[in-house]
């Protein structure tokens, strides 16, 4: 009869260290396989890691662009929290951002030969509702019409970055751009300010903090809190408390919708000042790693954003000092999410060493 | 006025080239979902097929390397998928997404010293006849043999899953892991197998593309497709023969755009892009507005882990 060395045995309830302490495991692991790629690939690993993880946020402007990039992500993931946690699978962020951005740029267009304090309260409340409407679609054909979210957030993406495209391309193309696919400079009263003189990094980093204490509070504080919670375990439960199950998908939609939008606002309304093809370097599918990671939970997704954001600009350093192919970042962001996801095995099993028996 | 009834010939042809790597891809998925498995990593086997295959190729300069080549590179990426849902039981939606995020990464790492290399010509059959009789023979004959195999995987799969034995077991695991579990059927190794064939399934898709419906290396050559294919296996119902029709349609739609754009319409370009991807979530929605119809025909644990006790 064969005996295993090692056994799994199932817990009886999921491991609290473990709910903690697998994120940080699955850093390592992609850490280590990380290297292992550079390695086959011919790069020296430890130099390439250094590029990728240390020398670019080993100084000031490394660190703001750090906070600029983790600001869109955090932001988008706190908002993907809302629909996780629910059980809806709203992985159109990207297209929530896209629309938003739309919106909020076509706000900020109208106004721009003006100046005005009430101007960047407009353009961002706008951004909000883009987002929103565009989650609402989703939202909307989940609950009325039993049609699967995920596919349609999905493909809703692709719909609203060639409507962004044709904008730019056309109506909305700056007169004296020379044709380029931008719209015009945004008013200075339009734009999130910049915090620090030479750093990008910008007021929208608030934006993001607002929404992570507001998580935090609907969570942990609030009824309404309470009841996406227990939707998200189980629906019969709900449905058995008597909760408005509709309503509450389409609420936690609306909520990540905003967040999205917002993120959009940011990326439009802060450095850049404009509308122009690629707003977002996918940080709608990004943000749904950063939310994993962070355990859906408002600090950790704090921690999380600031982790992946790194990918975003190590790609970018190690490709311009070592040529390693910028795609790098996303293979990371890949293998994060794989041994995140496997290393939550260890939530609800423990490992159990039996040693040789005959 | 007079309409070529050749040209329409061509049009059509051109519609059943576009709808191959679709058939395929939705084909493997829907073994694989039918097992009880939702893999949303389509795009990513896709896309890692579409450089295994093109990369073979210039490399060993043997096509027929190649095209297995594709099926094996969607074979190993669906393996992690496999091994995290089926052996460490994690949640299949994530893990897809995690598996489309990293192949699309991986590829275009491996497809960096791909670029720009110009494809091989893929040799076609029954050129000969190719034109004999107007409208039917460009249709009929001329293809590569990966399009005749597109469009007769729809009944193998159907025949497969209703009159064959493992069919029987495929199905028996999608609906009910646990009876079927009962019954002896090691539920764990048939979910393996499906995953793996519908990656083999995927990867052959990704190789169409690179090798013989556009024969070069772009980045994210895919562009969608895959979420496509899923979008078209709730579309059928789960029936391989509705896959065929959907297929052709989204086709369709892909080339009446370039057909529309060549004739000078005067809709903006952008939206007739935008076309196959509001169609389907119009399509979906009509498919899905019916309950009731939509959760007899949807595999029962579709999406769920199964952990059994040993």
């Amino acid at each position: 009869m064969e005996e295993k060395l090692i056994k799994f045995i199932k817990r009886d309830q999921p491991s609290q260290a473990m709910f903690f302490l697998t994120p940080v495991l699955a850093i390592l692991l992609t850490l280590i396989t990380g290297g292992l790629i550079f390695y086959i690939l011919g790069f020296k690993p430890f130099e390439a890691l250094k590029f990728f993880f240390i020398v670019p946020i080993a100084d000031m402007y490394g660190l703001s662009e750090l906070f600029l990039k983790a600001t869109p992500l955090c932001l988008i993931a706190i908002g993907l929290s809302f629909c996780f946690k629910s059980n809806n699978w709203n992985i159109g962020a990207e297209g929530q951002l896209t629309f938003g951005a739309i919106v909020s740029g076509g706000v900020a267009l109208l106004f721009y030969n003006q100046e005005g304090f009430y101007i960047l309260p407009i353009v961002i409340l706008a951004g909000a509702i883009g987002g929103m409407l565009y989650a609402s679609i989703p939202a909307i054909l989940k609950t009325y019409f039993n049609t699967n979210e995920i596919l349609v957030s999905l493909m809703l993406v692709y719909v609203s970055k060639l409507i962004l495209d044709y904008l730019v391309v056309g109506p909305w193309s700056n007169p004296e751009g020379f044709n380029f696919p931008e719209t015009r400079q945004f008013s200075e009263s339009a734009r999130l300010p910049i915090l620090f003189e030479g750093l990008r990094i910008h007021a929208g980093i608030f934006l993001a903090l607002a929404a992570v204490v507001a998580s935090w509070f609907i969570f942990d504080k609030t009824y309404l809190g309470f009841q996406m919670k227990v939707s998200g375990f189980s629906l019969k439960t709900a449905k058995y408390a008597g909760y408005k199950g509709k309503k509450m998908i389409i609420l936690v939609f609306l909520i990540s919708g905003a967040c999205a939008g917002l993120a959009g606002v940011g990326e439009i309304t802060g450095p850049i000042g404009q509308l122009h093809r690629e707003v977002s370097p996918d940080y709608g599918f990004t943000a749904i790693i950063v939310a994993f990671l962070g355990r859906l939970h408002p600090v950790g997704i704090i921690f999380s954003s600031l982790i992946v954001a790194i990918t975003y600009l190590g790609a970018e350093t190690a490709q311009i000092f070592m040529q390693i192919p910028k795609y790098t970042g996303q293979v990371f962001q890949g293998m994060i999410l794989f041994f995140l996801l496997a290393s939550d095995y260890l939530l609800f099993f423990k490992i159990k060493f039996i040693g040789f028996k005959k | 006025m007079i309409i070529d009834i050749h040209f329409v010939g061509l049009v059509i042809t051109s519609i059943m080239a576009s709808a191959v790597p679709l058939i395929l891809a939705s084909c493997g998925e829907l073994i694989t979902e039918r097992s009880g498995v939702l893999n949303l990593g389509v795009e990513g086997m896709m896309i890692i097929g579409a450089i295994s295959g093109f990369a073979l190729m210039t490399i060993t300069g043997s096509l027929f390397i190649a095209v297995i080549g594709a099926m094996l590179g969607g074979v190993l990426i669906s393996t992690i998928f496999a091994f995290l849902t089926q052996t460490l039981i994690t949640n299949h939606v994530a893990t897809g997404l995690a598996l489309t995020i990293f192949g699309i990464g991986i590829s275009a790492m491996i497809g960096k010293n791909f670029v720009g290399i110009p494809g091989k010509e893929f040799p076609i059959l029954f050129e000969s006849l190719k034109d004999t009789i107007p409208f039917l023979s460009p249709i009929l004959f001329g293809h590569s043999i990966v399009f005749y195999f597109a469009f007769a995987l729809p009944f193998f799969t159907n025949y497969f899953l209703k009159k064959t034995k493992i069919g029987l077991i495929v199905r028996a695991v999608g609906d009910s892991p646990d009876s079927a579990s009962n019954q002896g059927i090691n539920v764990k190794l048939v979910r393996y197998s499906c995953i793996l064939y519908g990656g083999a399934m995927c990867g052959l898709a990704g190789g169409y593309l690179s090798m013989i419906y556009t024969p070069q290396w772009i980045e994210n050559m895919t562009g969608g497709r895959g979420w496509i294919a899923l979008a078209l296996v709730v579309f059928s119902t789960w029936n391989p023969i509705k896959i065929l029709i959907g297929a052709m349609i989204f086709g369709g739609l892909t080339i009446i755009q370039f057909h529309m754009q060549a004739m000078g319409v005067r809709i903006p370009v952008q939206f007739l892009t935008a076309l196959p991807y509001i169609v389907t979530i119009v399509v979906l929605v009509i498919i899905s507005r019916d309950s009731r119809k939509i959760r007899l025909s949807t595999p029962s644990s579709l999406g769920k882990s199964f952990y059994k006790d040993n």
